[in-house]
């Protein structure tokens, strides 16, 4: 005799399952077409056309590549570390799609609305860099050891000038959580107040997903293609997939932080049963997206050194200000809203 | 700075710039204003300044500390190169759809070999081999003998187009325009075999785009 108990646990267990993959499957193919995005998109700004053969206007283009990749042999150096080198892939992936949970995709529209999320998702960007880390170690090969020195180096430099103007968002509404910071931003989106904290942190998540200008641990003139040099086939769509998750997953981060999430003007009322609000959130994320790939066509990949003194001579002085202002004018003026 | 403060009239008492050298200056203390002595007088109206006749002051001429500190905070390079980039985003492609179009072509145009006839059908080549002579990568091999009729003419003609590197020497070597190169590059083959020519095929090209030839000759006589 099952307990009800027991089957109660099983459909919580399985409701909970349906949730993730509700979230993760929409997100994996959002990742896909930022491939396919990024590379027209690209394609553009050069005025050139792009893929343009698989399906209409290329869209399947990422599909046909993720089915080349994985058809393509695995090659294990036979002086690697094996487990490192396979587990550096999978904790790169799982730890840039693990950020998806905590993320509101409308009014308690999320997997979990985590009262410490911000908290959580600094700790994932953090977490993100052990997967580089090991794969450069493991793979036994000298440019993914350079790459992953480089990008593990210039990602824990700009992960102190991301938390800081994560920081003052969080001085600003007085909470860790996401649907607080949302909720907080009816009034105004933060990008008006904070616009210059908004280009400090738009400079951090850049080198934080490491795009270009900060490329330079894939720098393909001197490092062939950085800490994954030596990762083929699934291993290798493990990384891009980790790659363009988080690319991805940052612009949904920078929506929710300074254009409001998933709230919208109340230009009209809303009494369809379409839920407006992930559309929004959806074409703000797009606007983020957007402009990675703008930056990409427009810069060229910065020095190593030039990298780090931005990061700690320039722009974390001026984060550290920026830190001290904000609190500041909130209390001079009697203003916090806690 | 140094420069300007005792250049400035206001301080002309070599006390006061002595002592505001001293506390508003940067650079070590060798390259500040000495004066060789602050009671001579004569130097009342004229004190010495550093570097008097070498110093050039690097920031005369160029933008102001501000202005550069303006175009730094602001990005504004940054800015006019994102605005290009963007204006292009919405600009049509320069892209020709390759298979179903095509770019121009010169009459020079170096492809695929042909060997041409004169127009009663008699083949162009007679077997003199200067072609063979030049040809630097050692592509074409040339046998021949005498006709029933006496004349000249190739029992073999055979170009290895997998070592031809297409630089016309044949062509420019060729008495009578026999062998020539035509605007044709699109000849790709699946195995290496097929890409050694004979005389039947060097001849059937010649007879294929013989028009083609001809007007490319003609378009480019002149400047033989």
């Amino acid at each position: 005799m099952i307990s009800n108990h027991f089957i109660a646990t099983l459909f919580n267990t399985l409701i909970g399952l349906i949730d993730v993959l509700v979230i993760l499957l929409p997100a994996l193919l959002s990742v896909a077409f930022m491939t396919i995005i990024e590379r027209k998109q690209l394609a553009a700004h050069q005025r050139r056309v792009g893929p343009n053969y698989v399906g209409y206007f290329g869209v399947l283009q990422p599909f046909s590549d993720a089915l080349k990749l994985i058809l393509k042999e695995t090659i294990v150096p036979s002086q690697s570390n094996k487990v490192l080198f396979y587990l550096s892939p999978v904790s790169t992936l799982i730890f840039s799609l693990l950020g998806w949970g905590i993320i509101p995709f409308g009014q308690g529209l999320a997997i979990s609305d985590f009262s410490l999320g911000v908290l959580y998702t600094l700790a994932l960007s953090s977490l993100g860099v052990y997967g580089i880390l090991f794969s450069g170690w493991s793979a036994n090969s000298k440019y993914a050891f350079l790459g992953s020195l480089r990008s593990t180096a210039s990602m824990i430099s700009y992960e102190l000038i991301l938390s800081s103007a994560v920081l003052i968002i969080i001085l600003l509404t007085g909470s860790f959580n996401f649907t607080t910071i949302i909720e907080q931003q009816q009034a105004v989106w933060f990008i008006v107040p904070l616009l210059p904290i908004f280009i400090i942190y738009f400079i951090a998540i850049l080198a934080e997903t490491s795009r270009t200008p900060f490329d330079l641990q894939e720098a393909e003139s001197e490092l062939v293609a950085g800490f994954f040099t030596e990762h083929s086939s699934v291993p290798f769509v493990f990384f891009f997939l980790a790659e363009y998750s988080s690319i991805v997953l940052f612009s949904c981060i920078t929506a929710i932080f300074f254009l409001g999430g998933y709230n919208m003007p109340e230009l009209f009322v809303n009494n369809t049963f379409i839920n407006l609000q992930s559309i929004i959130l959806g074409l703000k994320t797009c606007i983020f997206c957007f402009m990675f790939v703008w930056f990409r066509a427009t810069l060229p990949r910065m020095r190593y050194d030039a990298l780090i003194e931005l990061c700690w001579l320039n722009l974390l002085p001026i984060a550290v200000a920026f830190i001290i202002l904000v609190p500041s004018i909130l209390v001079a003026f009697d203003i916090a809203p806690y | 700075m140094a420069r300007l403060l005792t250049r400035n009239s206001y301080f002309r008492s070599p006390i006061t710039q002595q002592a505001l050298l001293r506390s508003f200056s940067t650079s070590p203390r060798r390259l500040l204003a000495q004066p060789s002595s602050s009671h001579d007088h004569a130097h009342h109206h004229n004190p010495p300044t550093p570097f008097k006749d070498t110093y050039v002051n690097p920031y005369k001429n160029g933008p102001s500390a501000i202005d550069k500190a303006v175009h730094l905070f602001f990005f504004t390079e940054i800015l006019r190169g994102m605005w290009i980039v963007l204006e292009q985003f919405f600009r049509p492609p320069y892209t020709i759809m390759y298979p179903f179009e095509r770019g121009p072509i010169s009459p020079r145009f170096r492809g695929e070999h042909a060997l041409r006839r004169y127009p009663t059908g008699e083949e162009r080549c007679i077997a003199c081999k200067l072609c063979e002579a030049i040809c630097p990568a050692q592509a074409i091999t040339i046998e021949s003998e005498a006709r029933e009729d006496g004349s000249r003419r190739t029992t073999k003609y055979d170009i290895d187009m997998t070592k031809c590197i297409y630089c016309g020497f044949c062509q420019e070597a060729c008495p009578v325009d026999a062998i020539v190169e035509t605007q044709n590059a699109e000849y790709s083959t699946e195995t290496r075999e097929e890409l050694l020519y004979n005389k039947e095929k060097l001849l059937a090209n010649g007879d294929r785009a013989e028009a083609e030839i001809a007007a490319n000759l003609h378009a480019d006589h002149v400047y033989r």
